[in-house]
């Protein structure tokens, strides 16, 4: 009975022993909680999530003062992959701050633009060149498609444009299961 | 829309699993004519039994019920379940293994392919330990006629000390637990035959001679047979030279029992078993040797299906660490072989 | 001398079906009226189209200029007249448009002039640029420019010069009947690679089913009097992979992601040797290429076709049976399915396989993994295919790069043995894309982030200016009011002023710096507020001063100038 006794005793303690000693040497040195959901967050800068920037989202959403449903650029995959990383359930995109749109890229009517600067001064990673009274121009690769060059533009010069595929960027697409076709 | 390869070679898994069957009939064929054709009817009953349950639980997952079971699988699994169980258990107990094969180990876990465990196996398993008294009636050579067998079968009353000897395995253990024996006063009971059980040892040879056709129709690879049989061999000389007088010899160890059918047909099964070459050796190795403990020292006579669920356990593991090199990979390969 | 061979592991066996092709010599296809030349038809960049609708082209004019270090020109393969430069469909199977120079032909054929050089005693660097120039790039299928390849290993050597003529892929016979019919041209590419590699031995590899072959070119290096060694290797698919050759002749194992000339090998096809031995001996840039029609069609056989021909008029000379589905560029293991019948001929296109179900039938139903290890045991590169094939079923990325997915080769042979019949292959293609995808956008995310952050850095940065531009004005009024000297209020402006002196120092200089940068940088400026002036000035000059402290980022001040030198590499194409 004693003996017993003593050698779970005895193994508690050296278990207790290996998992303390474990949990210092295997710490696990991880980025601040921001920074990961910042790596998450897909960089868009668009506002719509209702914070200025990617980054300030992160970290309401880390003080817990935002949800986890509100980057639309992000999508579904993106909350699906905040959930994972916070532990908490998946939800529904929240329609209030928008929807999911294929990615597009900004382009202005050089012919129209009046060289305000306007836009430039709206664009978050100044993705738009030209000077002053002169003709604008987008930086294809560098926009991210935040849109919120389009409405400060007096003349309505901008449009969305959606990126198309190309033989660059055309994927390989998920084989069918065609398990089920034959029954 | 198909993508290439645009061609491929003329096999399928019913072609492999046809293979395998055909491979096991020289041990049916000599098991049914040394101990009697009752095996035979057991093995309808579980082919049955086991199609039977395929397809339905095929329908209850929604899958295709027809290429699914044309596959053979079911029928593989049947096979090996009546092997390994006494050939004249009664018809309800190999209803129960192959149920237990096909819905818990098989369907249950996702189907082919799934099934972390081996399917004949865990029936073995859980047989053993639910009716220990049945699952150990094994028939002497030719001692027992068709009708009895099929009485027998069919549920008829069981007079079990009258009708059945023990095996060579159980009587082994049971002489050399009693203390007064010795290895070569046991072998010298009516049980034992030329090289293990008598009669049983033919079997044996013929499942040699399946394995053999499948080695050479390259169904199966070396590996797993060759490191069972090595290990089970090598370790059973070890302590027979020691102690000839309490271990028996390798040549006993491989001809008795569930050994050759292991060797080539329950430790090969893809699906649960290791994939890497190193992997493989590890697992028929390990196999043999929780085999030959539990022959040797454990509660039950014989130990291939715990050792084959236990390093079915492992699988994962040895996949992971044995995973081989790839091209350019090699620790040799830069030099080249120059 | 029989030379110790090496094998590699795995590999199949499929049925070869060469013979059909191979009984006709190779004949001249007709010139179309319309050829369609894409701008991208190397690894690499796009070339860069040089011509303009309406233009008049010679045969082998360059139509478009090498667009970067990886990418080789391309030529108008006949004579005619442009009448377009827009994008149209290419042999690629997304059946996406692509960029392309449409020709009309004149029927004349007439060669613009050839241009020579000598190799020999012209310096290498002009040389690879005239290989480019003319546009010379792999003919195996990879289609990797020749004259990045073109230069020796470490110490200025190369041991081992390969060429690739075992062609282990079924139907095609395109550089077997090149090798019967042409093997002195390839001898003479073969001598000028050896010369620009400075490569010690030259092993030519021939699949041992192609006798015929194998005896031309040792005829045929035995009259040029030349070092080099053909060699008959065994009969197994892919031993065709430039790799997989390698390793067979040499026994070097080339690890992926590595150059073989790292490990003093250098692989080129046979094709490739005789366009090289045609841009260098002749002049000639590469406008047509021997394509191999096979599969569903009456006369299967071998034709010397212009670049930019289409496919379906090729097919027709060899009498397609009606019942053609669609057609294949390349061979039944790893060709490529056409996304229409009339896409063009182009420097990748070894064969031209009409399929019909017969022959190609349709994938069997998928069945589940039986973990059967059959794949494993086939794959030349020593992968567990069907590890591969769970952790891209579960789209578990992450674990398929682990276990060396990009490795693969795809080159079909664990589908091919699969009793389940899974397309494995399109899973590694699908999982592929997808990782690249993956990339791409982190690396665009990465960018954009650093980008907002240095924009906000800047903005910052501006407000402290402006502020500190109020406060050295307001200072230089009180230094004024000071001068004048009037005695009633000195405490009343020195107060503010001793508050913070160094401040306004500070913010003065700054404001001089600015102003002076201002003035170097030329500027549309006219009519514009000063402050918006300065605005763009100070844009310009922060986000050069910052580009200039990425460079050396170990002696950069600023946080993110230390961000933007670790910039994310450029996904792959
Ligand atoms: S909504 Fe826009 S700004 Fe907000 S996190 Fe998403 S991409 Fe960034
Ligand atoms: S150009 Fe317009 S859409 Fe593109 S990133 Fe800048 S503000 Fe957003
Ligand atoms: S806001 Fe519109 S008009 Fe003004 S510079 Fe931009 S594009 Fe031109
Ligand atoms: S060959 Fe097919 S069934 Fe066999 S292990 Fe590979 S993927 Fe699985
Ligand atoms: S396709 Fe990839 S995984 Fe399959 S055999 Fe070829 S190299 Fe191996």
């Amino acid at each position: 009975m004693i003996t017993a006794i003593l050698v779970m005793a005895g193994i508690a303690i050296v278990l207790g022993l290996t998992l303390g000693y474990a949990a210092i040497r295997f710490k696990v040195e991880g980025d601040p909680l921001v920074e990961k959901i910042d790596a998450i967050l897909p960089q868009t800068q668009c506002g719509q999530c209702g914070f200025p920037g990617c980054k300030p989202y992160a970290e309401a959403i880390a003080n817990g003062e935002a949800d986890i449903n509100q980057c639309p650029p992000g999508g579904e995959e993106g909350v699906r992959k905040l959930a994972d990383l916070l532990g908490r359930e998946f939800k529904p995109l929240s329609e209030e701050h928008g929807v999911e749109k294929p990615k597009s890229v900004a382009v202005i009517d050089e012919q129209v633009c009046i060289g305000c600067t306007l836009c430039i001064q709206a664009c978050p990673v100044d993705a738009i060149v030209g000077a002053a009274k002169q003709m604008h121009t987008v930086v294809e690769p560098l926009c991210t498609g935040c849109e919120l060059c389009v409405a400060p533009c007096p003349v309505d010069c901008i449009a969305m444009v959606p990126l198309a595929e190309t033989v660059h960027t055309w994927k390989w697409k998920y084989p069918v299961v065609e398990m089920r076709r034959v029954a | 829309m198909i993508h290439s390869p645009y061609v491929r070679k003329a096999v399928s898994v019913q072609r492999t699993m046809g293979l395998v069957l055909l491979a096991l009939i020289p041990g049916i064929v000599a098991h049914a004519l040394l101990i009697g054709p009752g095996v035979l009817v057991n093995l309808a009953i579980s082919t049955i039994t086991a199609v039977g349950a395929e397809a339905l639980m095929l329908h209850l997952r929604k899958r295709p019920v027809a290429i699914a079971v044309g596959d053979l699988s079911a029928v593989v699994t049947a096979w090996l379940v009546t092997l390994c169980f006494p050939p004249i258990v009664p018809w309800w107990l190999t209803v129960c293994g192959a149920l237990v094969a096909i819905v818990a180990v098989k369907h249950l876990y996702g189907g082919l392919g799934q099934n972390p465990f081996n399917p004949a196996m865990i029936a073995y398993c859980s047989m053993i330990v639910a009716f220990p008294a049945l699952m150990s009636q094994w028939p002497p050579a030719g001692q027992l006629s068709f009708d009895t067998q099929l009485a027998l079968i069919l549920g008829g009353a069981r007079d079990i000390d009258g009708i059945t000897g023990a095996t060579a395995l159980d009587a082994l253990r049971t002489g050399l637990r009693s203390g007064t024996q010795t290895v070569d006063a046991v072998l010298q009971g009516s049980a034992f035959g030329a090289l293990g059980g008598r009669g049983w040892e033919w079997i044996s040879v013929g499942y040699v001679a399946g394995g053999l056709f499948l080695l050479a129709k390259r169904i199966i690879t070396w590996h797993m047979p060759l490191a069972f049989i090595g290990v089970l061999a090598g370790i059973s000389t070890l302590f027979w030279l020691l102690d000839p007088g309490r271990f028996a010899s390798p040549l006993f160890h491989l001809a008795s029992g569930g050994a050759m059918l292991a060797a080539f047909f329950i430790v090969t099964d893809p699906v649960s078993g290791a994939t890497t070459p190193r992997g493989k050796l590890l697992f028929a190795g390990g196999i043999a040797l929780i085999a030959w403990l539990i022959r040797n020292f454990g509660a039950y006579p014989e130990g291939i299906a715990f050792g084959v669920l236990l390093m079915n356990m492992c699988v994962p593991l040895l996949d992971m660490k044995t995973q081989p090199p790839v091209f350019g990979h090699h620790k040799d390969a830069k030099g080249g072989g120059k | 001398m029989l030379r110790e061979l090496f094998r590699f592991h795995g590999g199949v066996k499929p049925a070869t079906n060469k013979s059909a092709s191979t009984t006709s010599p190779i004949a001249k296809a007709p010139i179309p009226a319309r050829l369609v030349v894409p701008l991208h038809q190397s690894l690499g960049s796009p070339a860069i189209a040089l011509v303009e609708p309406g233009q008049r082209v010679l045969k082998g004019e360059r139509i478009g200029a090498a667009g970067g270090r990886l990418s080789a020109a391309i030529h108008a393969p006949t004579s005619g007249v442009v009448r377009a430069v827009e994008p149209a469909l290419v042999p690629h199977a997304s059946g996406l448009r692509e960029p392309a120079v449409i020709i009309e032909s004149d029927g004349e054929d007439r060669w613009a002039e050839p241009e020579h050089i000598n190799y020999r005693i012209t310096p290498p660097d002009e040389v690879r640029d005239f290989v480019r120039d003319a546009g010379v790039v792999g003919l195996g299928g990879a289609v990797f420019p020749t004259h990045q390849k073109m230069r020796p290993g470490s110490g200025g050597k190369t041991r081992t010069l390969v060429l690739n003529g075992a062609e282990c892929e079924p139907f095609i016979t395109c550089d077997d009947m090149l090798m019967r019919e042409r093997a002195d041209g390839i001898v003479s590419g073969a001598a000028i690679l050896r010369h620009m590699l400075q490569a010690e031995e030259v092993l030519i590899g021939i699949e041992d089913n192609k006798p015929e072959a194998i005896a031309a070119m040792r005829q045929a290096v035995a009259a040029a009097g030349e070092h080099m060694e053909v060699v008959a290797v065994p009969t197994r698919y892919p031993a065709g992979g430039a790799k997989q050759l390698i390793r067979v002749l040499t026994g070097i194992e080339v690890p992926h992601g590595e150059r073989s000339t790292d490990y003093g090998v250098q692989c080129f096809n046979v094709g490739t040797a005789y366009s090289v031995h045609e841009a260098l001996e002749l002049g000639r840039p590469l406008v047509s290429r021997i394509v191999t029609v096979a599969g569903n069609v009456e006369r299967p056989g071998n034709y010397e076709v212009l670049i930019g021909t289409p496919m379906d008029e090729l097919v027709r000379l060899c009498g397609p049976r009606a019942d053609t589905r669609f057609l294949v560029m390349g061979g039944p293991m790893m060709g490529v399915r056409m996304p229409a019948f009339d896409v063009p001929v182009v420097k990748a296109t070894n064969c031209v396989l009409a399929a019909d179900d017969k022959l190609f039938p349709p994938a069997p139903p998928e069945q589940p993994c039986i973990r059967c290890t059959e794949c494993a045991k086939a794959c030349p590169v020593e992968l567990q295919p069907f590890e591969l094939y769970w952790f891209s079923r579960s789209k578990n990325f992450g674990k398929a790069q682990e276990y060396h997915l990009f490795d693969c080769i795809e080159c079909g042979c664990c589908a091919y043995v699969c009793p389940s019949h899974i397309p494995l292959v399109d899973y590694y293609r699908f999982s592929k894309g997808e990782i690249w995808a993956r990339e791409r956008e982190k690396a665009a995310a990465d960018q954009a982030r650093e980008r907002f952050e240095f924009r906000n850095f800047r903005q910052e940065r501006e407000k402290a200016e402006k502020a500190a531009k109020l406060a050295a004005k307001a200072a230089e009024t009180r230094a004024k009011l000071a001068e004048a000297g009037t005695a009633e209020a000195p405490a009343a402006a020195e107060a503010p002023a001793a508050e913070d002196p160094k401040k306004a120092l500070i913010a003065a200089a700054l404001a001089r710096a600015k102003a002076q940068k201002a003035e170097i940088q030329p500027q549309n400026t006219d009519n514009l507020s000063p402050q918006t002036q300065a605005e763009i000035a100070d844009i310009e000059t922060r986000r050069k001063a910052l580009e200039a402290a990425a460079v050396p980022a170990s002696t950069a001040p600023a946080p993110q100038a230390a961000d933007a030198a670790d910039l994310p590499d450029e996904p792959r194409p």
